[in-house]
């Protein structure tokens, strides 16, 4: 399963990184599990984990961490939103 | 309904004409517009920079109108948010309801602009004397939303 996944705002700055695409191994199906495989790459990668309150977006939809994944899916990881 | 995320400023008195125009069943227009304050929690802001999810950020301000839609009669309705480098004093978001009468207005101005707080993905990032920081999610934004919940 291949996948896009995007980082925004202090997420973005502290991975160094907007997006990328990335083939992932059959055991990662659902939004958490894609999270724990990110966060495992360690270093800054840990902010993953650590950011308080942390949203994930599957196609532009807010997800939770059972939400299944498709290839082809569009995944964001990103803080509590400040807008207005 | 018109929902627009761009960097360019707004004009509220062209914006709420034109939710009248040409049609006589409109009795009230409400309207809110949030603006760059120079601090925040006691440090003095010199500019402000606004991100966005592209894409996500349009369906999400429109589901948000749909809600109000479906709660009150809302005859029309305006979003425009800001994004980019925005300094203290400048416009950031606008919001104008037209109703029949004024408590469907108050009512869905105030449930749009409290939903878009909490759900609509944008972030500010504040320029200060002391360097850039991001802006944190507030408690008190989270429970102005929980009042909607039925």
């Amino acid at each position: 399963m291949a996948l896009k996944i995007l980082y925004f705002a202090g997420l973005r700055e502290t991975l160094g990184k907007t997006s990328e695409y990335l083939a992932l191994p059959e055991r990662v199906g659902s939004v958490g599990q894609l999270h724990a495989h990110l966060a495992a790459r360690g270093g800054a990668w840990q902010a993953l984990a650590t950011t308080k309150n942390l949203r994930m977006a599957v196609n532009q939809e807010m997800a939770t961490p059972d939400t299944p994944l498709q290839d082809g899916d569009e995944v964001a990881f990103f803080p509590p939103v400040t807008g207005g | 309904m018109k929902i627009s995320v761009q960097s360019e400023d707004f004009d509220l008195g062209a914006e709420c004409a034109a939710l009248a125009r040409g049609r006589t069943d409109i009795g009230a227009v409400a309207s809110f517009v949030g603006l760059v304050r120079d601090a925040n929690d006691g440090t003095d802001i010199s500019r402000m920079t606004l991100e966005h999810y592209p894409g996500m950020t349009e369906k999400s301000l429109a589901e948000i109108v749909e809600q109000a839609r479906g709660r009150w009669e809302v005859i029309d309705a305006t979003v425009i948010h800001r994004v980019g480098e925005l300094k203290p004093g400048d416009n950031i978001v606008l919001v104008a309801v037209a109703s029949a009468h004024r408590g469907d207005a108050f009512a869905a101005c105030e449930f749009i602009m409290d939903y878009l707080k909490t759900r609509a993905p944008f972030w500010k990032k504040e320029e200060t004397s002391e360097g850039g920081r991001w802006v944190d999610a507030r408690e008190s934004d989270d429970l102005a939303a929980e009042k909607w919940k039925d």
